[in-house]
C-alpha cells in the first residue's frame, strides 16, 4: 500500500499543477495549491510508514503553513476584488513586468 | 479489505481532484475538493496515521474549506458563469507538463529500491501501542521539534496580523 499511496500522491499533485495552469479563477488556483499540499502530505504519511513517525510531524507543520497561506491568500484576493471587482487573474497585472 | 478500501478512497480522491479542476462554478469545485480531502483522511487512517486523519478533517475539511466557502459567498462568485479556462495552448501545455511530471515521479516511486521499509511500520506500531494516536505524534513534536513548533505559532501570529491588515478596508 506504500507504493500505491506514493503513486496516488504523484497523480494528485499533477492534477493540482494542471488546475493551476488551465484555470483563471484566483480562488480555484488557491484550491489547486491546497490539493498539491495535500498530495505532499500524503507522500509524507506514506514515507512515515517506511522511516518512522517524523513524517507525520512534518505533516503537522505543512498543515500549519497551509492554514497561514490560505488566510493571507484569501485576504489578498479580497483586497484585489475591492479594486477590480473580479477574481480573474488576467486582470491581476499590477506587478507583471 | 484494506486494499479494497484504499482503492475506493483513492478513486474518490482522484475524482474529487478532477472535479475540482473541471468544476463549472467555484462552489462546485470547492465541494469536490472537500470530497477529495475527506477521502485522503480515510487513506491516512488506512496508513495508521490516525491523528493526522483527525486534524485533516478538523483543520482542512473543516476550517480552511469553510474559509474558502466564506470568501466565495462574500464575493458572490459563480453567479454569472463565464468560462475561466485558459486558451487551448495553455490547456495542452498544462496537460503535457503535469502528465510528464507526474509520470516521472511515479516511475521514480515504482523503482524497486525506491521505498524500503526501514522498520518504520514497526516503530509506528510500537508508538501507537505505547502512546496512543495523539501521543505518538506529540512526543517527537514536543521533544525533537520544539523550536519549529514555536516558530509555527509565530507564523500563525504573523498570518493573523497580515490577513487582518490586508483585508481591512482602510489601514
Amino acid at each position: 500500500m506504500l507504493t500505491e499511496s506514493l503513486i496516488l500522491s504523484a497523480i494528485l499533485f499533477s492534477i493540482g499543477v494542471l488546475g493551476v495552469v488551465i484555470r483563471r479563477n484566483a480562488i480555484i488556483l488557491f484550491m489547486c495549491v491546497e490539493l498539491m499540499l495535500n498530495a505532499v502530505n500524503l507522500a509524507f504519511v506514506a514515507f512515515s510508514r517506511a522511516v518512522g513517525i517524523e513524517g507525520q510531524v512534518f505533516v503537522f507543520f505543512v498543515m500549519t503553513v497551509a492554514a497561514a497561506e490560505a488566510a493571507v491568500g484569501l485576504a489578498i484576493i479580497i483586497s484585489i476584488f475591492r479594486h477590480t471587482e473580479t477574481v480573474d487573474i488576467k486582470n491581476f497585472n499590477l506587478l507583471r513586468w | 479489505m484494506t486494499t479494497l478500501l484504499f482503492y475506493l478512497f483513492a478513486a474518490l480522491a482522484l475524482g474529487g481532484g478532477l472535479g475540482m479542476v473541471l468544476g463549472r462554478t467555484p462552489v462546485a469545485s470547492l465541494l469536490s475538493l472537500i470530497a477529495s480531502l475527506f477521502s485522503l483522511a480515510a487513506i491516512y487512517v488506512l496508513l495508521d496515521a490516525h491523528f493526522i486523519a483527525a486534524i485533516q478533517i478538523i483543520v482542512y475539511a473543516g476550517a480552511i474549506m469553510v474559509l474558502f466557502l466564506f470568501v466565495i459567498m462574500l464575493l458572490n462568485l459563480g453567479h454569472d458563469y463565464q468560462r475561466d479556462l485558459r486558451e487551448f495552448s495553455w490547456i495542452a501545455a498544462g496537460s503535457v507538463v503535469s502528465g510528464l511530471g507526474g509520470y516521472a515521479v511515479m516511475r521514480a516511486f515504482r523503482a524497486e529500491d525506491a521505498v524500503t521499509d526501514m522498520g518504520g511500520s514497526l516503530l509506528i506500531e510500537t508508538a501507537l501501542r505505547e502512546l496512543n494516536a495523539v501521543g505518538a505524534v506529540a512526543v517527537p513534536l514536543f521533544r525533537s521539534y520544539m523550536v519549529p513548533f514555536e516558530l509555527a505559532s509565530l507564523l500563525l501570529l504573523v498570518a493573523i496580523v497580515g490577513a487582518v491588515l490586508l483585508a481591512k478596508r482602510r489601514v
